[in-house]
């Protein structure tokens, strides 16, 4: 009796306990869909989301034969929303894993999915209803910018000038830059001058062409991305100027994670806020219809220093980012 | 006898600059004042020679823009077709760079000049075959691009093969004679462009079409023949703007030339070439493309602007551009 009805449980998606539901193998007759729905690739990071998740799919479903993973990307947050509905109205879906456009749009469309007995797993960016999500996985944001700047205080010596290169005005960039901001506080680190690059390459080089007609003497650039961060390094490189003793990024581009490896100078760090976060979310839904590990809740993946050490960690050769 | 001396007074005022065709230049000029009072380091020779030299793509894609707004068209597409070329000419140059070495890189400019010479011919083609709005198609192209070069790089970055970088960056990072070479690239292609479009029956054909279609099509001008060649000349300066692009950073990514179309009709329009048709300016388009880029410089040079409101001066200092070049007339 009680296995009916931890198998009902799990095919509705509804635990009002709190504790991970079953689906033994004596169960697993019953399939299980989990639906993934991210913004489409149009920027570095959103397509290591794209690759991330597919990969995932791949490998929950060569894992688990009775898990479905469905992908499905979409360019707009109005988009995000129909894709949503289309994705309930057609089927039965067990799991909806959301990396969300914006938090506001997407509220009202996810709780319908909700109703229906969705389990649902909110990824990166947050719903304004926080009573919606089943499980909710993160970056930090703010642990980007104060673990650059701890590493900043530690190489400079605690002392130096420096400039910044800051993405869009969103909540993302103001918690990185505080971050850093409150990291550095204390030390003799000056932050000289802070400029938007919009997280784009060639407005970060014009931005650090910029500095370097303006500042004599530089001693290290953090850029709160790594595309822009391209851009910083080509313009230092233009200059032959040799006080710059550090240029810092942040998420985890490739290229980077490689420079890393290689024992470059100017970026001997790395800090992530890696895109395959969809993954590990993915992974931990495909745990709540596989054994009975408890997922609920709110998990925030750290954003520690990436060295030569540990940079095989965070390296992915094939992904596009 | 409207056509004749319509291109005959724009003829004369370019040989004799008079304040007609100052305006763009004055308000550069002021431009130049107030930054170098603001910081003096703004005159500095490696700051004068990093703007002009940014400053390259914008002027060379606006100045075919100029040849399209004249016959009385408008391209949205170039910021996109930029991007899309760009990784056409890197994803062939890696693909046959192990086979010719560095051959790869002439090779791969003959392909993206051609490449942005179609993508504007098919621009041109659909807006005289199908007798669509140049606005509307241009919107659809641009869309197009932008997602190829999407598709192309899985929405990551395409970058240039490891052996063809450090020998391609001198086409953006080094110096004819002192001069940056994307500054000759772009004196060269504005020469060329005021040749054709002042001294050829051709770039007089352009302004006529621009000033009254009807009227053009009565003295036996083919419209569409004209409208569809200034698309075409809008993207072969797209591919020559994508030879300068690629060696400053070495890469394609579906955020490169993203709003350039914005720049580029900014550009024309400051310099003095209006927005309806009927005339072009080439070397107001010079002039306004220097200034955007000036603009951009002394927002990071000057102190006094918070980070928060750059664009919201930048703006400001367009119209009042705008302003001194409509009052100098």
């Amino acid at each position: 009796m009680k296995g009916s009805f931890w198998r009902k449980a799990a095919a509705f998606g509804v635990t009002a306990l709190g504790l991970a539901t079953v689906q033994s193998a004596a169960g697993a007759a019953e399939d299980t869909t989990i639906a993934v729905s991210i913004p489409a690739a149009d920027h570095g990071w959103t397509a290591g989301i794209v690759y991330h998740a597919q990969q995932a799919a791949k490998e929950i479903e060569a894992a688990f034969p009775h898990i479905k993973v469905i992908v499905k990307t979409s360019p707009s947050a109005s988009d995000q929303a129909s894709a949503l509905e289309d994705l309930v109205a057609s089927r039965k879906v067990d799991a909806l894993v959301i990396l969300p456009y914006s938090s506001e749009e997407l509220t009202s469309p996810v709780k319908e999915v909700k109703k229906k007995g969705t389990f649902i797993t909110v990824v990166d960016r947050g719903l304004t209803d926080p009573t919606i999500e089943d499980l909710y996985l993160a970056g930090d944001n703010i642990a980007v910018g104060r673990t650059t700047a701890d590493y900043m205080k530690q190489a400079l010596g605690g002392k130096g000038d420096i400039v910044v290169l800051r993405g869009i005005p969103t909540v993302i960039d103001d918690e990185r830059i505080k971050g850093f901001q409150d990291a550095l506080q204390g030390s003799n680190i000056k932050i000289l001058e802070m400029q938007y690059a919009h997280w784009n390459s060639d407005e970060g080089f014009k931005v650090m062409q910029d500095f370097l007609a303006k500042y004599n003497k530089i001693d290290a650039v953090w850029a709160n991305d790594d595309d822009m961060l391209l851009g910083v390094l080509e313009a230092v490189k233009q200059s032959g100027r040799k006080d710059i003793r550090l240029a810092l990024g942040g998420n985890g581009m490739k290229q980077m994670i490689e420079k890393v490896k290689a024992g470059d100078a100017l970026t001997p760090i790395e800090v992530p806020y890696p895109p395959s976060m969809i993954k590990t979310a993915i992974y931990m839904t495909a745990a709540q219809f596989n054994g009975q590990a408890p997922i609920r809740g709110k998990v925030k993946l750290d954003a520690p220093l990436i060295t030569k050490e540990n940079a095989d960690e965070y390296y992915f050769p094939e992904s596009p980012f | 006898m409207t056509i004749m001396t319509a291109a005959g007074a724009g003829g004369r005022a370019r040989l004799v600059p008079n304040l007609t065709t100052a305006g763009p230049f004055l308000a550069l000029f002021i431009l130049v004042c107030l930054g170098y009072l603001m910081n003096h380091d703004f005159l500095a020779m490696s700051n004068v020679l990093n703007v002009v030299t940014r400053s390259a793509f914008t002027a060379i894609i606006a100045v075919g823009a100029t040849f399209v707004i004249s016959t009385g068209g408008l391209d949205l597409s170039v910021g996109s077709m930029a991007a899309f070329v760009t990784g056409i000419m890197i994803l062939f140059m890696n693909m046959i760079a192990g086979d010719i070495g560095l051959w790869a890189i002439p090779a791969g400019m003959a392909v993206v000049v051609v490449a942005g010479s179609l993508c504007g011919l098919l621009n041109g083609a659909i807006v005289t075959l199908g007798r669509i709005e140049p606005f509307i198609v241009t919107l659809g192209t641009m869309g197009i691009f932008r997602a190829l070069i999407t598709y192309m790089a899985n929405g990551g970055t395409i970058p240039i093969d490891a052996s063809l970088r450090e020998a391609y960056r001198p086409i953006y990072f080094g110096a004819i004679a002192g001069i940056p070479v994307p500054i000759v690239v772009s004196a060269a292609v504005a020469i060329l462009a005021s040749f054709v479009l002042y001294k050829t029956k051709f770039g007089r054909r352009c302004s006529a079409v621009g000033a009254n279609e009807d009227v053009a099509r009565y003295s036996g001008i083919s419209v569409p023949a004209i409208r569809t060649a200034a698309f075409a000349i809008q993207g072969l300066c797209v591919g020559i703007a994508a030879i300068c692009y690629v060696p400053r950073l070495g890469a394609a990514t579906p955020t490169t030339g993203s709003l350039w179309e914005l720049q580029v009709i900014t550009a024309v329009v400051i310099g003095g070439t209006p927005l309806r048709g009927g005339t072009g300016r080439i070397w107001g388009t010079i002039a306004g493309a220097i200034i955007l880029e000036v603009i951009g410089n002394l927002m990071v040079l000057s102190d006094f602007v918070s980070e928060y409101l750059v664009a919201a001066v930048q703006g400001v200092i367009i119209i009042i551009a705008m302003l001194v070049q409509r009052l100098s007339k």
